[in-house]
């Protein structure tokens, strides 16, 4: 099987785990979506006044982009688990599961909502005034008469709902959920475009076939063919039971690690995993999270392990804007986090990943840019382009207020496209993270910050408070302490990128520890 | 048929419809007897569907009384009422999605009556209506004649055997033939099954023909109520009068083509 792509052969390894979680959680999120929007629209039918602030909601609901809907959920039921904790001494995991679940059930239910109301109050009225005349109670009218007249209808609403929340489902990866999404944002951050396809496909076959097995039912219930409706039924049990059957077959893993959403943290993460393996112990990954979640998610013990920095606890959780230099940063970071959150740093691992803003060194050159206090008197004149979340962050704040910066136009741009967009003259200036292998790639000149506007961000890890005296844990991550520097950091973010090769984050991690055994032993 | 038991009776039967100004029904006291045939006839919006829907409780009077075999029936069950009275409905109203057998057996089902038991009174009464068992038994509503849909709603408002049947313009789509034909088949199975009938229609030549007695009403209220014969022959009420010219009219017509051909 030599020429299979490696990177296919990746995609399949993983299918089994991202198509099984997939299949659980937008499935349990339509079974509850049914049995809740179901008697809901019936309740609607017979009760006007309650049908329009119903389909109302449900709209509302349509309308917030899946994504935020389901990262609102994740601090909601935070907050709810530390209140149950207090007060019932259990708490639940406010990761992944549950939080993916109620966004989805909520998602799934306008379809269903709408079509069951329209096909129910839809029905010749003869035919309903028939049904009492000839003696059905409500309820028989209903079930005898009602539902299967609108069968059809409100069949094509749990369809399109079916479809619906198996797509959207790829979004509960960033709230810490496993699904086909994870191929999805990995691919994207790592620009492994296989992976991204892969992920496509994936959820769009699933959708079809959960698709054709419940159209299937339809047709039987419709002509009581009795075989349909079981092989329709049979059918959605057996995709249940192959989702299902990973997850019994595989041990729970003991330790989950957390990675947010770029390259970087990808490998630093199969790298941990990696080192728990070699240990004897069983880690799963829980990636592409977002910056508060995964921090909120250690803290609360969800996830065990990830890398952060000292510059985004800094300004971000402890909401610091001065800068004291990096080592009286990192002791702060150090103190801050264990008394506050209880979490615990396990050390740094030698390189920073900080904000620079960064510039195509010939367009530099050419106007004579060196720091950032040099862009002053000239960005009246030029684009900028910022990270998703770059301009909303303090440390802007920060450099604008120190350089009285103000760019002609600001924009915003994924953060593996920026290198490039600097190097082909189509902006001219970028926040460029320091440790990211294209700024050697694209010959990036970081400017120099005279005023130290910027913090200093040590690649550190965290520990959750529950591990924080985990030896096994501790020893296993030890040898990455203070052994990764920013060169080898670059190196390895190149080579996942670099497309002739196609290696995948794994293998790239591989090479990592591999580098740093060597470095070792000289 | 004086001497009959009363089946049905209103009693100053008053009907309002949310706050509308104009009742539907004002006032209307009227007794049916056991085994008549009772036809109501007047204008659209003069109250006749009203009427009938009073009786099986699809909607209830604003003040009066109706009795169905001497009881209020708002003492009774509506449902377990509404089971015990055929109901032919405007437009027919079978259910789209069920068979003919299971349109017509859809009463004695909700009884309680035993599978065999049903199957076979189906079969009794699509022979009873003319519709060969075995051929109509299990087609879809879709797949009948406007006039074979009539039948199989007169089936079903008789299958399990209720003393009354309520009929809402029942022959009102159909072509004059079938209609004529239909109706006289009726008349046979009200004689021959001892059934208490309320006809609507607002044919009068139609209630002329079929009833023992019948009802005008105009704007709410039974304006008149007699015999066939007598209202033929002494209409008291203006309205009723005028009624009456259609059908004297053409009956003269006929009878003088007929003795112009002998």
């Amino acid at each position: 099987m030599n020429g299979l792509d490696p990177r296919i052969a990746d995609a399949l390894a993983r299918l089994p785990d991202y198509l099984g979680s997939h299949v659980i959680v937008s499935l349990t999120a339509l079974a509850l979506g049914l049995a809740i929007s179901l008697p809901l629209a019936i309740a609607a039918t017979r009760n006007t006044r309650l049908r329009w602030p119903l389909l109302a909601f449900s709209s509302l609901v349509q309308t917030i982009p899946g994504l935020a809907l389901l990262a609102l959920f994740y601090p909601l039921l935070l907050g709810l688990s530390m209140l149950t904790e207090r007060t019932f001494g259990t708490g639940f995991s406010a990761l992944g599961f549950l939080p993916s679940v109620l966004a989805l059930t909520l998602y799934s239910m306008l379809p269903v909502l709408r079509n069951t109301v329209t096909g129910i109050t839809g029905i010749d009225p003869a035919v309903n005034e028939a049904a009492l005349g000839v003696g059905m109670t409500r309820r028989q009218a209903l079930w005898m008469v009602e539902l299967p007249l609108a069968l059809p209808v409100i069949m094509a609403g749990i369809r399109t709902s079916a479809v619906w929340v198996i797509g959207t489902a790829t979004l509960s990866t960033p709230v810490g959920q496993t699904s086909l999404g994870n191929y999805i944002f990995a691919g994207l951050q790592t620009q492994n475009w296989v992976f991204v396809l892969f992920g496509c496909v994936a959820a769009a076959g699933l959708a079809l076939v959960v698709d054709q097995l419940l159209a299937l039912m339809e047709s039987g219930v419709d002509r009581g063919k009795r075989a349909r409706v079981t092989l329709g039924g049979v059918g959605l049990l057996l995709v249940v039971g192959a989702a299902l059957a990973p997850s019994f077959a595989r041990p729970p893993a003991t330790y989950a690690i957390g990675a947010k959403t770029f390259t970087e943290q990808y490998l630093l993460a199969s790298l941990m995993e990696q080192r728990l393996n070699a240990a004897g112990l069983t880690a799963s990954r829980r990636e592409a999270l977002g910056s508060m979640i995964v921090f909120n998610a250690l803290a609360a013990g969800d996830i065990d392990v990830y890398v952060d920095y000292s510059g985004t606890i800094w300004a971000n959780q402890m909401g610091r804007t001065d800068a004291p230099g990096r080592e009286k940063v990192l002791e702060e970071v150090r103190r801050w986090l264990k008394e506050k959150h209880d979490v615990e740093m396990l050390g740094t691992l030698g390189f920073e990943n900080a904000y620079a803003l960064g510039m195509a060194r010939k367009r530099a050159e050419a106007l004579g840019v060196r720091s950032i206090g040099d862009l002053t008197p000239l960005a009246p004149r030029l684009t900028m382009v910022g990270d998703l979340e770059f301009f909303s962050r303090p440390e802007w704040a920060a450099i604008r207020t120190a350089y009285g910066l103000a760019f002609a136009n600001q924009r915003l741009l994924a953060p593996d496209y920026m290198y490039q967009a600097a190097a082909n003259g189509e902006v001219d200036v970028i926040s460029a993270y320091t440790s990211e292998g294209r700024v050697t790639q694209y010959d990036i000149l970081l400017l120099e910050d005279p005023k130290q506007a910027i913090p200093p961000y040590d690649a550190i890890l965290l520990l959750s408070p529950k591990r924080a005296n985990d030896q096994a844990l501790r020893n296993a991550l030890a040898p990455l302490i203070g052994r990764i520097d920013v060169g080898l950091m670059r190196e390895a973010g190149l080579r996942v990128g670099d497309a002739a090769n196609r290696q995948s984050i794994e293998s790239v991690a591989r090479w990592m520890w591999d580098q740093i055994e060597a470095r070792k032993q000289r | 048929m004086a001497q009959a038991p009363v089946a049905i009776a209103f009693d100053a039967v008053s009907k309002r419809y949310g706050d509308a100004r104009a009742s539907a029904l004002d006032r209307v006291s009227l007794d049916v007897a056991g085994r008549e045939f009772l036809a109501v006839v007047g204008p659209s919006g003069s109250g006749k569907t009203t009427l009938l829907r009073l009786v099986n409780r699809l909607a209830d009077p604003s003040e009066g009384t109706v009795r169905f075999e001497g009881r209020d029936v708002r003492a009774l069950d509506a449902i377990e009422l509404r089971r015990r009275i055929g109901y032919v409905f405007q437009g027919v109203g079978l259910f789209p999605h069920l068979t003919v057998a299971e349109n017509v057996g859809i009463t004695p089902k909700l009884l309680g009556w035993e599978r065999k038991r049903i199957a076979a009174r189906v079969d009794e009464l699509l022979s009873l209506i003319r519709l060969a068992p075995a051929d109509y038994r299990n087609r879809l509503p879709a797949e009948l004649s406007g006039g074979e849909r009539q039948r199989v709603g007169i089936a079903r408002a008789i299958a399990a055997n209720p003393p009354v049947v309520l009929m809402d313009e029942p022959f009102g789509a159909l072509d004059p033939l079938t209609r004529d034909a239909l109706a006289q088949e009726y008349r046979r199975l009200h004689d021959q099954l001892g059934l208490t009938s309320i006809l609507i229609t607002h044919d009068m030549t139609e209630a002329l023909l079929l009833a023992d007695r019948i009802a005008v009403m105009h704007e709410g209220r039974v304006i008149e109520i007699d015999t066939p014969h007598a209202m033929m022959t002494d209409a008291k009420h203006a309205y009723v009068h005028e009624l009456m010219q259609t059908p004297r009219r053409r009956a003269e017509r006929l009878g003088a083509l007929m003795a112009g051909r002998k």
